[in-house]
């Protein structure tokens, strides 16, 4: 027997890959990914898998429509990965999206109720835009002033503040419910249109996606060039580094964590007073939470989470098309996302690391 | 290890290509070259709040696919839409895709059908449970409800029945037994259901009292489950719910409580306890509208299913749980019903506040404020489902106790 046994496998750390081969590695991560599914779909369905995917494109891309839609939900989610970015920057595991969009919502919409016929439309699209982004804000700062004074711990301060935002949510839809006892508000102010973002170009989503690429452009700026944006990266490297050099760590905790929940709250005005002109707990739909996982796979930069949303989304609507047209249940749908989703993540495995096989693992048998 | 990994690669791309490459060139064949030479077969869209889990939900999907069935056209059908904006957009996508009629079936759905039905004049667009047709003034978009109140009523018969039998047996002691009802929202909908089935069990058993618990959701086992179990424990004897999951009647099957429950028979969960179901039958009303939009004939802005049009059904009575001479004293009343001799609602059989019910304003064309706009009682009884077709009934009853009202 040898007395140094080798392992089958050994894993080493990679130094950082030409931007091609990182992404080869990622592109060919979705290739298999959809084989995989393709695979899965065979045998558990019977279905052909290639129709399953054009099915799945045309979900996403088959009509004007279909393109408009999917165009917005990318730009909502990307919005939010936007929002959360500087705060992971920055080592600050915010995961209060969801409650902070939410939040954002619940504002704009209680000022869409109780102003819509009190003031003209200009000024109050202002004031739902203001309440909505301090309400955010105040969703943001407030666990940030924990962390930064006392150090809470943010992780479970954001996902408390979560559940806050819902359950004030759904009792202001009570407070407002249309008819009595419903426990729904329905669409605000239908007749009036009061507090409804004005529809650009005659496309309805065109607004939302507008903004969201200014904001896209914006983010990119202040996170690479800026002193803001160099002083979040120093404070996610090390506290200590960043006191040293003299950053002042707390300010800089708290100021990241009221623009993340700043924007949050207007993407969420956005998604009531642009789009679906209602509130319900469900309106963010847990893009609080995929919004984490399009900035992590785009590494924090802005351009990346373009695609990665785009992934997301696309993902997203084709296997509700899925569902539709094959009639299968929506978990089916919901098991192929997974499928794709898991093999990218895995890439980043193989983006990160080395893997080598023992050399003479013939010459052992 | 690479060589591998470039084959793998290869077949991936080429698989890929196959699958990208046939996709332009297929897709618009079908919608856009379909109405030009061969006569387009009918195109039906479904819309519906979640999947074949939810007893409702289901209720609708099988009636979908057999009204469809039996007129020999297509459908589509989208489960899973949520209450918003999404709604609006598949309604408009089925609209697009060259679907000549769309059902949706919650409540929630409203005010996306209503502006799907604005930008889509050409499509007839109809809402189940809906307030708005009547005030709205479409000629496009239609409500439709049953009066399922009849079925409530009939249900809460075999209900007394079975109730009355445990008194005579001594399985229940208390000379005024109390049952509960899980209850979704303080919607009339859901006010009306219960009234209904207490004033059915009351004409079998007068001195019977039920407590009322709210889940805050339609469609929430846990919630419902938890809300039978509080009640069980409360003191109630029989359970009846109005929420769509089978979280009430696992609840009533576990605790040995009988159980009435609503949308469809729970007979599969619940063999020892279930005793009955109502439920409304869409499919007349789906033959109804789709045929009329197949012949461009108006369809009515309220259509109010009956127990003549078949609209009101109850399910299989299980005999197992039921005492004898139920089915006969459903099927009396239902006579009584049908003939117009019997009212569910006559103010001769229930009071307000210790007060007969002489007069009462409802909301019957909704507005934020809740405005009462119409005289609802008239001819001795209160008029449900006669101005629109959703219910109005939200009166609380004497006999009636709402444990929690925050929903």
């Amino acid at each position: 027997m040898e007395k140094q046994k080798q392992p089958l496998l050994s894993i080493a750390k990679r130094e950082a890959l030409p931007w091609y081969k990182n992404w080869l590695i990622r592109g060919g991560a979705i290739l298999l990914a959809l084989v995989f599914c393709g695979i899965i779909t065979m045998l558990l369905t019977g279905l052909n898998p290639v129709e399953v995917f054009r099915t799945l494109f045309y979900g996403a891309f088959g009509t004007n429509r279909k393109i408009w839609v999917t165009a917005q939900n990318l730009a909502i989610l990307l919005g939010i990965s936007l929002a959360v970015t500087p705060a992971f920057k920055m080592r600050f595991w915010n995961i209060g999206a969801e409650g902070q969009v939410l939040i954002g919502s619940l504002a704009c919409a209680a000022c869409m109720i109780t102003l819509g016929d009190k003031v003209p439309n200009g000024l109050l699209i202002l004031i739902s835009l203001l309440a909505s982004l301090l309400a955010g804000a105040l969703w943001g700062f407030l666990p940030a002033f924990f962390k930064a004074h006392w150090e809470t711990n943010e992780t479970l301060f954001t996902l408390m503040m979560n559940y806050i935002a819902m359950q004030l949510a759904a009792y202001f839809i009570i407070v407002w419910e249309v008819p009595k006892g419903s426990g729904k508000i329905g669409v605000i102010n239908q007749s009036t249109n009061a507090g409804w973002l004005p529809v650009i170009g005659g496309q309805r989503y065109l607004l939302t996606i507008l903004v969201i690429a200014i904001l896209t452009g914006v983010m990119y700026i202040y996170l690479q060039y800026s002193k803001h944006g160099y002083e979040i990266s120093v404070v996610g490297e090390s506290h200590r580094t960043a006191s040293y050099a003299g950053i002042k760590v707390n300010r800089v905790i708290i100021r990241t964590m009221v623009l993340s929940g700043a924007i949050c709250g207007m993407v969420g005005m956005l998604l009531v007073s642009a789009t679906d002109h209602t509130l319900t707990t469900t309106l963010v739909d847990g893009r609080g939470f995929t919004a984490v996982m399009v900035s992590w796979l785009a590494k924090f930069n802005p351009i990346g989470m373009i695609f990665t949303s785009l992934l997301l989304v696309v993902l997203e609507r084709g296997a509700t098309e899925i569902s539709s047209v094959f009639s299968l249940n929506h978990s089916f749908a919901d098991i192929l996302t997974g499928i794709i989703l898991f093999f990218i993540i895995g890439s980043d495995f193989f983006v990160n690391y080395t893997v080598h096989f023992r050399k003479n693992r013939k010459e052992g048998k | 290890m690479k060589k591998f990994l470039a084959l793998i690669l290869a077949l991936v791309m080429v698989l890929c290509l196959a699958a990208c490459g046939g996709n332009p060139s297929e897709t618009p064949a079908p919608s856009d070259e379909g109405g030009e030479e061969t006569p387009a077969p009918f195109k039906v869209g479904f819309i519906t709040l979640h999947d074949e889990n939810s007893t409702y939900d289901l209720n609708f999907i099988n009636a979908a696919k057999e009204a469809c069935e039996q007129l020999g056209v297509e459908y589509v059908l989208k489960t899973n839409v949520p209450e918003g904006q999404e709604c609006y957009e598949t309604a408009a996508d089925m609209a697009d895709s060259g679907c000549k009629i769309v059902f949706a079936d919650s409540f929630g759905h409203e005010d996306y059908m209503i502006q799907a039905a604005k930008e889509y004049p050409d499509v007839e667009f109809c809402h189940s449970t809906g307030t708005r047709a009547h005030t709205e003034g479409l000629p496009n978009y239609h409500n439709a409800f049953a009066s399922i109140y009849e079925g409530r009523y009939l249900a809460g018969i075999a209900a007394g029945m079975k109730l009355k039998a445990m008194m005579e047996s001594g399985e229940v002691t208390d000379a005024n037994p109390k049952i509960g009802y899980v209850g979704a929202f303080t919607y009339a909908e859901v006010v009306s259901g219960y009234t209904s089935f207490f004033l059915g069990v009351r004409s079998i058993v007068p001195t019977v009292t039920m407590d009322v618990t709210f889940t805050g959701s339609w469609y929430d086992e846990a919630a419902e489950k938890e809300g039978a179990n509080k009640l069980i424990e409360g003191g109630c004897v029989l359970i009846s719910q109005h929420a769509d999951s089978f979280g009430a009647p696992t609840a009533c099957e576990t605790a040995g409580v009988p159980d009435v429950s609503y949308n469809g028979s729970t007979i599969s969960v619940a063999p020892n306890t279930y005793i009955i179901s109502s439920r409304i039958n869409w499919v007349p009303y789906y033959v109804y509208a789709i045929s009329a939009a197949m012949n461009g004939q108006p369809i009515d802005a309220d259509y109010t299913g009956t127990i003549a049009t078949g609209s009101v059904e109850l399910t299989e009575l299980n005999t197992a749980v039921a005492p004898e001479g139920t089915q006969a004293a459903i099927d009396e009343a239902k006579a009584a019903l049908e003939a117009g001799t019997l009212h569910v609602f006559d103010t001769a059989n229930f009071t307000v506040n210790g007060a007969a019910l002489t007069s009462y304003m409802a909301d019957v064309d909704s507005d934020p404020a809740y405005t009462p706009d119409t005289e609802v009682v008239a001819d001795g009884y209160f008029q449900e489902s006669a101005f629109r077709s959703a219910p109005y009934f939200d009166l609380t009853i004497d006999g009636i106790n709402l444990l929690d009202t925050a929903f």
